[in-house]
């Protein structure tokens, strides 16, 4: 295992003072905490938004700690759910008296330690309400099992609730806004190679020098099939076609797509898969407003990539393109 | 049961779970993420600090260690034995020493709190395939006058081949619910690592005896 690390015990803590030495004037870490904080908290009054996971999706989740943003975001060991009593440091930091809004990925590990923490915040009074983000269309969804997983298009609902509660918006409407995101929101993703967890030290999974993993996890988890590897065109046509059906998005609809590399896939080849989105939407008779390229949301070192849709209106689309300053995203912010 | 040989049980888990870390993992890695061992590993050492300072009954002993799961594991595996196991602290007397109906009460409590908060069910390829069979044989046993350590001595045995046959389910609920069929063919984590526990328990208890 080649790493970039002094221990494989310490990976997460040093990682989360490097990043407010990086971002001093955006992140404060919470004393005895894996809580990345604003430095400079919101206005008493506003909602607070908190969002989190397991460390290995860097720039996610301490990286959208800002201005329009999150006000905090609570970092779990690689791949693993932070657990309540961190959560619960997060929701405290996050809260300026107009309630706090949770942004979980579905899975069942966040679900479960988001909702202590819920409960643990509520007993000290604190307004809680959460939002469960399952963009991945890769996995069924089923009354019998966990449901979809939430990936990428996570970043989304971030932004989203985060420009609305900046304005002033009440819990309750920034938990509709977060939900109709997540109603328009559809991601799937693949893996050309998997990553290595630090305290596993050794690949999650194997694949052959043609092979490639559809529907991948941003675990690192197998997806749903494994394939000869395609090229761009075949793979966003594949990726477009599985969310452009679950979504039932039709000619004229207007969206916003995230390309998203998982964490060693060349921003030049994620830019050929930028292209083909646009080709193939044009086609499709689609309206893509936007295209968000980079990494939003990784899976450590894994080489992939994953594609989101989201379904916009006027109003989300403002929202989505509304002033945000933070170490990860940063728009319509005027220096000086 | 003393809080010394409530203890213990810990101890010997703390043991057979780092003994068989990189055994978690790779059954992790099959149809999850690679962790399990890693994370159980890593609260249950710390878990047994907390017994080692806790000089007070056996809710206040095993509270500590509920706390120290819940703030150390992570994961689904760290929320279902955290709070399960404030549950099973709840149930028990603040005294040193428990019956032996008390404390299969307890574990009963911890089983009721995990299918609760998990909302798995028996065959869904998880730790419950594990806990459900042994919480039924235990309250049965222990109703029809049977000692503890006949029933853990019996219970090691049966555990590991509750844990065994998961290996033929397809996962419905956790994280290697999303592999769907391909989930089949690979013992779930949670629920090997939940047959340790009972072989701690039947090791603590074994350890009275000798």
């Amino acid at each position: 295992m080649k790493k970039l690390i002094n221990s494989v015990d310490r990976v997460v803590e040093e990682a989360l003072d490097g990043l407010v030495v990086a971002f001093p004037h955006y992140l404060s870490r919470i004393p005895n905490s894996h809580v990345l904080a604003r430095a400079v908290p919101k206005a008493s009054g506003k909602v607070g938004i908190v969002s989190g996971g397991g460390s290995g999706h860097e720039p996610a989740h301490g990286g959208y700690v800002g201005f329009g943003m999150l006000d905090a975001a609570v970092a779990g060991e690689v791949f693993t759910s932070p657990t309540p009593d961190q959560v619960l440091t997060g929701i405290k930091a996050a809260d300026h008296g107009a309630g706090v809004l949770l942004v979980v990925k579905n899975y069942t590990g966040d679900v479960m330690n988001f909702d202590i923490a819920r409960e643990m915040a509520e007993a000290e009074g604190i307004a809680t309400a959460a939002v469960t983000v399952n963009d991945d269309v890769a996995v069924e969804d089923s009354l019998y099992t966990s449901g979809r997983r939430g990936i990428a298009g996570t970043v989304f609902v971030h932004k989203i609730a985060g420009a609305l509660a900046e304005q002033g918006a009440s819990l309750d409407q920034v938990v509709a806004a977060a939900n109709g995101v997540i109603a328009n929101l559809a991601s799937m993703g693949f893996a050309f190679e998997s990553c290595t967890v630090p305290a596993a030290g050794k690949a999650t999974f194997e694949l052959a020098s043609d092979e490639m993993e559809m529907g991948i996890g941003i675990h690192g988890e197998p997806g749903t099939h494994r394939m000869k590897v395609e090229g761009a065109s075949e793979l966003t046509s594949y990726l477009l076609g599985k969310i452009v059906a679950d979504l039932e998005i039709t000619p004229d609809d207007r969206v916003v797509a995230m390309v998203n590399g998982m964490g060693a896939t060349p921003l030049l080849e994620l830019a050929v898969m930028a292209n083909e989105v646009a080709h193939q939407a044009t086609g499709a008779g689609f309206i893509l407003e936007q295209v968000f390229l980079g990494e939003f949301m990784t899976s450590l070192e894994m080489a992939g990539a994953s594609l989101t849709l989201l379904r916009v209106d006027e109003t989300r689309l403002e929202l989505l393109r509304s002033a945000c300053d933070t170490p990860a995203l940063r728009q319509g912010v005027r220096i000086g | 049961m003393d809080d010394a040989e409530f203890c213990q049980i810990w101890r010997n888990f703390a043991k057979l779970i780092e003994e068989n870390r990189e055994y978690l993992n790779s059954l992790d890695a099959a149809i999850g993420d690679a962790d399990h061992g890693t994370n159980m590993a890593r609260g249950m050492a710390k878990a047994i600090e907390s017994c080692d300072g806790a000089n007070g009954g056996l809710r206040e002993t095993s509270k500590a260690i509920a706390m120290a799961m819940l703030s150390t594991v992570g994961g689904a595996s760290g929320a279902l034995w955290g709070s399960g196991l404030l549950k099973l602290s709840a149930s028990l007397p603040e005294t040193r020493s428990c019956s032996e109906r008390e404390f299969v009460e307890s574990v009963d409590a911890f089983v009721t709190s995990v299918h609760d908060r998990g909302k798995a069910n028996l065959g869904d390829k998880t730790m419950l395939d594990v806990f459900l069979p042994a919480r039924d044989r235990l309250n049965a046993g222990v109703a029809a006058g049977e000692s503890l350590l006949m029933l853990a001595n019996e219970l090691v045995g049966e555990t590991a081949a509750w844990a065994a046959n998961t290996k033929d389910l397809i996962a419905l609920k956790g994280r290697a619910a999303y592999l769907g069929e391909r989930s089949r063919g690979h013992v779930d984590p949670g629920a090997f690592s939940s047959s340790l526990w009972f072989k701690s328990l039947n090791q603590a208890l074994e350890g009275k005896r000798a």
